[in-house]
């Protein structure tokens, strides 16, 4: 599948089942469409990713891995901003290890009804994943 | 690793196979390796095609179990459940959600939404392949339950939860119960008025040993989950002592300087800073309105009872479930809309107040009204603006009212500009009463609705009217009742608070309109009434004896069969570093000794399944199952694949 002669980007979401997963699910309700190359894996809480899950999307030949944060939404405590950024920041790290462009990797808060905010960051974000595999 | 999967693919009518090629995803699948049988179904919920599950499942040995169809949010729970009945452990089913996440949300896109689906199944056979059979975890639930909402559908809920012997907190924004219901005199269909059903209700609750009511009390703060949800609620003082003078408090209101416009009579009336609705209202006592109130102390001239010095407060609940009947607000008409600004143009909610003021002749703004046009669909149905939907009540309130008018008033003319009466059910006999007083229906179609305006002192309604084959119709009418719908609350800041989904309607949305109609996608959350979408009282009551239910059958226990989703310690490689005790928000974790080395281990009563440890641990030895390394990276590899 492509765009504009382009293969279109894949993106693999880490969502949250209690939080994220009910806005994506209402986008899909709403129609609200976004790339059909964005996949989805359900996670208890976003600070739950492992940077070695998100290295082996990369290395699996993924182009960005979302990470569909709670925010202050968690069910399980206000630390879970801090300790998804810290995991999103130490992925940094590696990736830049790795030489691998560390704007692939990106996070975002998405509570139960935020819906047109996961398309809005699904579409940006796919356009910026087209961008760089033109340049 | 699971050898015999067996792999359903819903079409749920048409709803996943209209955008996604159903038949190329069940070919796509069959012939992994581990996949027994790969079918699809019209319906995988329906009766029959559980039961086929079911038997398969005994019959065929499998040993896992994938259904590929609508969100897990709806139909997980029946999956797991035909996983059981089959005799497989539920853990070892998977669902895959190739409804919501791919054919609506690619709707657009039929190829793409198919390729997805194909993956989306192929990643849920991987994951399954990996699973392995767990028992639930018992966990205590609070046997209390917080009812947001003292209006008709709160009160009746929270009535029926405390026969049943649950403790209800029944949480109310206003300083008096009763909500919308108590501004209506008369109630279509039955022989008691809304006041008289407020009384009702408040009389059983108020004598329950198992309600404790909170009027002026809001939830600004909702933490925990589901059987355990501790809420902060706050309660703003009402400014009068509890036992009180009533003939002071009168002599208080009589005094008092500051008249302000009566939000009770929809602003037709004036009121004063300390007040009460009407006289038989609950609470009894007044309250003082602080944001009006000029603190003058002409009040505590002439009453003991007013007791400024009460202060703000805020109290911690722990209940089991929280279910939400907030209710609604009517639609508020724009200016200029159907003649809104116009001195006899009123809603149809002003209306019904001031046939209430008025005895023997309707009266308005000191003349006269004889001839009443209504306009339905107002703030409903709508063309342009944001409320498509229909607003179900006001079609029969209407009806009812104007034959009310008939009945109190002589020498009435109601004319009805209406877009197709929906009086749906026994309510078309209200149709017919109305119809044989002489009432006049004219109608239009939605984008070509009447138009009032007013010329030489009189207001004209005119439409072209499709039941006299398009013929221009004027009426002169003493007053125009806009017939004005429900809307959600203005102010929906609980819904924020509770994180409860809206839908497309701005109402708040329940899981499934018809298989889960009162639940939402927060655990243990329900909803009921006019927050969830317009109602009339009976519908509202309805779904209020449903939520009751559902939130009960949450805490009536005393305890809750929770996910045995939780962290487990690799003893070979853990090395203790302290990181995952140090992430661990409910403390769970704990150093132990173990064969001579120490080690991390986890309480397992304790353990939320949050999975906050995995990602600090350095040598990777806490996995979660359901989320173990090699499950999510299954996935992964096949979501991957091109």
């Amino acid at each position: 599948m492509n765009l504009n002669g382009i293969d279109l980007p894949k993106i693999l979401v880490f969502s949250t089942e209690k939080i994220s997963d009910p806005a994506v699910d209402m986008a899909g309700l709403l129609k609200l469409h976004y790339p059909p190359r964005v996949y989805t894996i359900p996670i208890p809480c976003s600070s739950a990713v492992k940077p070695r899950w998100i290295l082996k999307a990369f290395e699996q030949g993924f182009d960005g891995v979302f990470i569909a944060a709670d925010g202050t939404d968690c069910p399980y405590g206000e630390s879970c901003t801090d300790k998804t950024g810290a995991i999103v920041q130490r992925t940094h790290n590696m990736l830049k290890e790795q030489g691998i462009d560390t704007a692939r990797l990106r996070m975002a808060a998405i509570c139960s009804v935020c819906s047109e905010a996961f398309v809005k960051q699904m579409k940006n974000f796919t356009e910026y994943l087209v961008k760089q595999k033109t340049t | 690793m699971k050898s015999k999967i067996g792999v359903y693919i819903c079409h749920c009518g048409g709803n996943i196979s209209d955008y996604v090629d159903v038949n190329k995803v069940r070919e796509s699948v069959k012939e992994i390796q581990g996949v027994e049988i790969s079918i699809d179904t019209m319906f995988a919920c329906a009766d029959s095609s559980q039961k086929q599950i079911a038997e398969d499942i005994a019959n065929k040995k499998l040993d896992a179990l994938v259904v590929a169809s609508c969100s897990p949010k709806l139909h997980y729970p029946t999956f797991s459940a035909v996983a059981e009945r089959g005799g497989l452990n539920k853990y070892n089913y998977v669902h895959a959600n190739i409804r919501e996440q791919v054919s609506w949300a690619h709707s657009d896109n039929k190829e793409g939404a198919t390729e997805k689906a194909i993956k989306v199944v192929k990643s849920a056979i991987a994951r399954v392949k990996e699973s392995v059979p767990l028992e639930p975890i018992e966990v205590k639930a609070q046997k209390s339950i917080a009812v947001l909402g003292a209006g008709v559908a709160g009160m009746r809920a929270a009535k029926e939860l405390a026969d049943l012997g649950i403790q209800v907190y029944l949480i109310e924004r206003e300083h008096f119960v009763g909500g919308r219901i108590s501004q209506l005199d008369f109630l279509c269909g039955a022989d008691i008025t809304g006041k008289e059903l407020v009384t009702q209700l408040y009389e059983k609750i108020h004598k329950h040993p198992n309600v404790t009511l909170f009027t002026g009390a809001e939830v600004i703060e909702k933490g925990g989950s589901i059987g355990n949800f501790k809420v902060k609620v706050k309660i703003t003082p009402r400014y009068i002592k509890d036992e009180c003078n009533p003939e002071q408090l009168q002599k208080a209101i009589d005094v008092c300087p500051v008249e302000v416009e009566d939000d009770f009579n929809f602003n037709i009336t004036k009121r004063k800073a300390i007040y009460r609705n009407y006289d038989s209202e609950y609470p009894h006592f007044p309250t003082i309105d602080s944001k009006n109130c000029t603190r003058c102390g002409e009040c505590e001239k002439v009453c003991s009872s007013i007791d400024f010095t009460q202060k703000e407060e805020i109290i911690d609940l722990t209940v089991g479930s929280i279910l939400a009947a907030t209710g609604f607000d009517p639609y508020q008409p724009k200016e200029n809309e159907f003649g809104w600004g116009i001195e006899n143009v009123v809603t149809l909610p002003q209306f019904r107040r001031i046939i209430n003021m008025c005895d023997n002749k309707l009266i308005y703004k000191g003349k006269e009204i004889k001839d009443i046009a209504y306009i339905y669909c107002v703030g409903s149905r709508q063309v342009e603006g944001d409320n498509k939907y229909c607003s179900r009540y006001c079609c029969t309130a209407t009806l009812y009212t104007s034959i009310l008018t008939h009945k109190k008033y002589k020498g009435i003319h109601s004319f009805h500009f209406n877009r197709g009466i929906r009086t749906y059910g026994k309510q078309e006999v209200i149709y017919d009463e109305a119809s044989r007083l002489g009432d006049i229906f004219l109608q239009s179609y939605e984008y070509d609705p009447p138009v009032v305006t007013k010329v030489n002192g009189k207001t004209n309604v005119k439409i072209e009217d499709l039941l006299t084959g398009g013929k221009e119709i004027e009426v002169n009418a003493d007053l125009v009742v806009l017939v004005t719908g429900m809307e959600p609350r203005n102010d929906c800041s609980i819904g924020d608070v509770l994180k409860i989904p809206k839908g497309r309607d701005r109402f708040y949305n329940e899981i499934h309109m018809k298989l889960r109609p009162v639940e939402t996608v927060i655990d243990g959350v329900t909803i009921a009434g006019a927050c969830q979408g317009p109602k009339n009282i009976m519908e509202s009551m309805n779904s209020a004896l449903s939520a009751a239910a559902k939130s009960y059958s949450i805490v009536n226990k005393g305890e809750l069969a929770l996910e045995p989703i939780i962290a487990k310690v690799d003893k070979d490689t853990c090395v203790w570093c302290g990181k995952c005790a140090e992430a661990c928000p409910f403390d769970a974790i704990t150093k132990v000794n173990a064969n001579g080395k120490e080690i991390a281990e986890i309480n397992a009563s304790v353990c939320k399944g949050c999975g906050m440890c995995l990602p600090v641990c350095e040598s990777d030895s806490i996995d979660m199952d359901g989320f173990t390394n090699t499950e999510i990276e299954s996935m992964i590899n096949v979501l991957a694949e091109n």
